[in-house]
């Protein structure tokens, strides 16, 4: 069961959790729904490899955490973009649009 | 920012591994928590939901440890990890390591240990007192030059129409024989103003300070504090001290307060035993009442400037103020000043003496720190070839050049850092050794000088120990990293003629060793020679003459009955056989009393317009230029009839004589001092009236017998021995008086040895690192000796084989080493030459290119280069060359 979902592209991982934080504060589960909901449910991201990312991305400085409390009253850590984040995601964003274009201008020849 | 931020993050993470890993364990669990939750609202059973979410999850511990490898920092991985083999390596050869850290320890204890006296003595020498870097001494100026202290109206003007500053305090030093029980000392106290302990922010353990009304009335409150070690030795650490009584100069004085433990005054030198307000001032001065004197510039003191104000600022509105005062008064204060002075340049107490030799101090103990790194990178160098091997196997397993010089500067950082902790730990050992340099100068007084281990000490030893590994493990290392692969698989075998790089490297370094020995052995003998010369040198009376004191005024003596105690005294003692003659003066030469000084008028004399002819002079009686062995070069000497029924008469000195009288005999001419016309009757011989450092100045003298005082010191000129002549003259005293008794009786060479304890603890210092420096070097030299013998087996062998004989390999070996050690001397005698120009004012009549002391620091040197030599060179000579060959 463990391969049913397509994987993610490698490498992506990152960009998505940042992406998945632009607008609002969010705990690790709230994340890997926000990719789920946002991909439409294309993209599944497995649970426990998103934690050695958010903690690599904090360790960038990237986003940051601080322990609240979830909707149904359940502590929990929220991470939130850093400005450095931000910049970061933009970053991300302008490469892979470049790098997709590339390889859809490949698969088109 | 944020990259900082991260950076620090992963740092902290290094040391917060425990807490960080519970964190993470609770985010894991509250994660998995609501994926269960949410499988359970979707109608699974509550053991399935959870199983669910594990699943989907993921494997839990395997993530965690995909977590903390994210966070974990990986340089710092490395760095734990080339800590870890460092240690592993340093205790594979423990001669090396403990060779290693004993110089270092030497090298950063000694920097450490004379820090923390730069910190206790000169810096924040007042541990209890807040602000210390806003606190500056404050003198008084003549023309510009000439420090003093400050009247008190002057000071009680400063303090009024000042707005830069937050206080101003006075501190006195002055004393008292303190008698508790039957146990009579002297003891030092300050007079204070009585804002003090306020000012300072230093709040008594019992009682109180000051009150402001308590400064002013002339002796009117007769209250003091009393120091913590007072209450402890004197007073039994009484609980009910405050309230009681001691009686000081015959005044009956309340304890209103006992001092906390840590607080020893504001004077450098001294722990005071006591302190009274201002109010007293009569009672502790034998020199009578001068609250209201502005011409009796006889306080010192402090004053601390507001927050954010520069001393520039601070020393303008001094300034203006001083002028203002000028004009208002110009009879008294035309030509003063007032400066503010840095603490560790004090003048009116032991800083000023401690700065110049605790400069000179640290300048040597850094050089030792230096010769210490030489001698560690040299160990280091013969030891990277014996890694060579683990060296060139690790760059062929791919490790990068920098990650092995990264290791073994860890390992240098390793050393030091286990040095640094020895010598912190020696510095704390030594931290009051300065005291034993200076003997208290009579019982019951506190000499203090002490160190003081703060943070910043420790800051700065830290900044010590890594700039000692940067020189000492750096430049082998690099040496070490640059392996060449392929040279390092064939034997490279060194000859002691010729020498490889390394080699090379390792003379240079027993080169820098030896010049900078050089120089140190050099300055240890200018300083020597200077002592000595000091020690020796006429100061212009005989130093053997006795003087001892009967303290007066302390025992309540008005100044009539001290007039016939003292008359009396000087008849007995006159008829004590053994004892060629006898006098008084009010102050002894070379002690810390201040002469007399009042502004002159001359007969006959027109001084420059803005110039007032000054002169300090000293009240004796008759006999003294006999007793005290000044010769009379024209004129006579006081007789016992120049007294107060007799016309005012003074003797000159010869500077004074040509100053004042240029081309005429000043004998029968007149002179005024305070309104009273005085008839020169005699020229002395010029002396040193304070120190043998001071240049020729006038100087007068007038008999004491117009001019009484209750405080005066008998000088005898006998043959007897000192130890005799204290006995019989306790008799005489005893007699006269039962309740007193004289200090102990001393030649005045003791009072002359007393005022250059400082130069003598110069010579102290930098003789013991001197000599340390020497060893260091010493070693340093036989290590690099008998490692090229060691080295250069094979070819001694083969000389041998080819039949050189013992005395020729012996040759060649020493050779070698005196080579280097003359190359070492030539170079250090340069450095010596430039540096010791720097000594200058601290050489007493030696020449800072003074040839004995070069000379002996040559021979020194070149005997211990010798010695250094010899052992590895006899090593040579018992080769066996058959086995040197074969290996």
């Amino acid at each position: 069961m463990a391969k049913e979902k397509p994987d993610l592209v490698y490498g992506t991982l990152d960009m998505l959790i940042l992406k998945a934080l632009q607008h609002d504060p969010r705990h690790g589960l709230a994340i890997a729904d926000r990719i789920q909901q946002m991909s439409k449910d294309i993209l599944h991201v497995e649970q426990g490899s998103l934690y050695p990312a958010l903690y690599r991305l904090e360790a960038q400085g990237w986003i940051k955490a601080e322990w609240g409390v979830s909707d149904n009253n359940r502590k929990a850590r929220y991470y939130e973009l850093t400005a450095a984040g931000r910049k970061q995601l933009s970053a991300e964003k302008a490469h892979w649009s470049r790098i997709t274009a590339g390889i859809n201008r490949v698969l088109a020849t | 920012m944020p990259r900082l931020r991260a950076w620090v993050d992963r740092f902290l993470g290094l040391f917060q591994k425990k807490n960080r890993d519970a964190e993470m364990d609770e985010e894991i669990q509250q994660h998995v928590d609501l994926l269960t939750e949410r499988n359970v609202a979707a109608g699974m059973l509550p053991h399935e939901a959870r199983n669910a979410a594990l699943r989907e999850f993921g494997g839990v511990e395997q993530i965690k440890e995909a977590a903390r490898e994210q966070r974990v920092w990986m340089w710092g991985d490395e760095f734990l990890q080339d800590v870890r083999f460092g240690a592993r390596m340093l205790l594979r050869s423990p001669t090396f390591s403990l060779l290693a850290i004993l110089c270092l320890t030497l090298g950063i204890g000694t920097n450490a240990a004379v820090f923390s006296w730069i910190e206790g003595i000169l810096i924040r020498p007042y541990p209890l007192v807040a602000h210390q870097d806003r606190m500056f001494a404050l003198i008084g100026t003549t023309r510009g030059a000439e420090k003093g202290g400050l009247s008190y109206p002057d000071f009680v003007d400063l303090e009024k129409n000042s707005t830069l500053f937050e206080s101003f305090i006075i501190d006195r030093i002055t004393g008292t024989t303190l008698s508790v029980g039957d146990r009579a000392e002297r003891a030092t106290g300050g007079l204070v103003s009585a804002n003090y302990f306020d000012a300072l922010g230093v709040q008594p353990i019992f009682g109180r300070g000051f009150r402001p009304e308590e400064g002013i009335g002339r002796n009117a409150h007769p209250v003091t504090v009393i120091s913590y070690l007072t209450w402890k030795d004197r007073y039994k650490n009484d609980p009910e001290i405050v309230g009681k009584t001691q009686y000081m100069n015959g005044v009956q004085h309340t304890i209103i307060g006992v001092a906390p433990e840590k607080f020893h005054g504001t004077f450098i030198g001294y722990s005071f035993n006591f302190w009274v307000p201002t109010s007293m001032q009569e009672t502790f001065d034998s020199t009578g009442y001068k609250m209201e004197d502005r011409g009796a510039r006889w306080t010192e003191g402090y004053a601390f400037l507001k927050p954010g104000v520069s001393r520039q600022q601070a020393q303008a509105e001094l300034n203006s103020i001083a002028q203002r005062l000028e004009n208002d008064f110009p009879e008294t204060n035309r030509g003063h000043g007032v400066e503010l002075i840095p603490l560790w340049k004090t003048p009116f107490n032991g800083a000023g003496n401690m700065s110049q030799t605790l400069g000179i101090t640290m300048a040597v103990v850094f050089l030792v720190l230096l010769i210490a790194c030489a001698n560690v990178s040299n160990l280091l160098l013969a030891r990277s070839l014996l890694r060579r091997h683990e060296m060139t196997m690790r760059l062929a397993l791919g490790a990068g050049r920098g990650r092995l010089l990264r290791q073994l500067v860890t390992e240098g950082l390793l050393l030091s850092t286990v040095a640094a902790a020895g010598g912190i730990a020696v510095a704390y050992w030594c931290r009051n050794a300065l005291v034993l340099a200076f003997p208290p100068p009579v019982p019951g007084i506190v000499v203090d000088y002490p160190g003081q281990i703060d943070w910043r000490v420790l800051v700065v030893s830290a900044g010590i120990c890594i700039l000692a590994t940067l020189v000492f493990a750096l430049v082998p290392a690099i040496h070490a990293s640059h392996v060449d692969l392929s040279g390092a698989l064939k034997t490279e075998a060194g000859g002691v003629v010729g020498g490889s790089g390394r080699s090379r490297l390792r003379s240079a370094l027993v080169l820098v060793q030896v010049s900078l020995s050089f120089v140190l052995l050099a300055g240890t003998g200018l300083l020597l020679q200077s002592l000595q010369k000091m020690r020796t040198s006429n100061p212009g009376f005989s130093t053997d003459t006795i003087v001892s004191v009967t303290d007066l005024f302390s025992a309540g003596y008005n100044l009539e009955r001290a007039k016939t105690f003292h008359t009396q005294l000087l008849d007995r003692v006159r008829t004590i056989p053994g004892v060629e003659s006898a006098t008084l003066n009010r102050v002894i030469p070379f002690s810390y009393k201040v002469y007399s000084s009042a502004p002159l008028e001359i007969d006959g004399y027109q001084p420059a317009p803005n110039a007032q002819p000054t002169s300090e002079y000293n009240e004796v009686a008759e006999d003294y230029f006999v007793t005290i062995g000044i010769p009379i070069v024209s004129g006579r000497e006081f007789a016992r009839t120049d007294d107060e029924n007799a016309p005012p008469v003074a003797i000159i000195n010869e500077t004074m004589a040509a100053k004042y009288w240029p081309g005429k005999n000043p004998l029968g001419q007149r002179l005024k001092v305070k309104d009273r016309w005085m008839q020169i009757i005699g020229i002395a011989k010029n002396a040193n009236y304070r120190t043998k450092l001071e240049p020729p100045g006038p100087f007068f003298y007038v008999p004491l017998r117009q001019n009484f005082g209750v405080q005066n010191s008998l000088l005898i000129r006998t043959r007897l021995k000192p130890g005799a002549i204290t006995n019989a003259l306790a008799r005489e005293v005893h007699a006269l008086d039962p309740n007193l008794a004289p200090w102990l009786a001393n030649p005045l060479q003791e009072d002359i040895d007393q005022m250059s304890y400082s130069q003598r603890l110069a010579v102290t210092l930098v003789s013991i690192f001197g000599a340390m420096a020497l060893f260091l070097a010493a070693i340093g030299l036989y290590a690099v000796m008998s490692y090229s013998v060691s080295q250069g087996t094979r070819e001694l062998g083969l000389r041998m084989a080819l039949g050189a004989g013992a005395g020729d390999l012996l040759r060649l070996v020493i050779s070698r080493g005196l080579r280097l050690t003359t190359a070492g001397i030539v170079i250090g005698a340069i450095a010596a030459l430039l540096l010791t120009r720097l000594m200058g004012n601290l050489l007493y009549k030696v020449s800072p290119r003074d040839p004995i002391s070069y000379g002996s620091a040559l021979v020194v040197l070149v005997g211990v280069a010798l010695l250094a030599c010899f052992l590895p060179a006899r090593r040579a000579t018992r080769i066996d060359p058959v086995r040197a060959l074969r290996t």
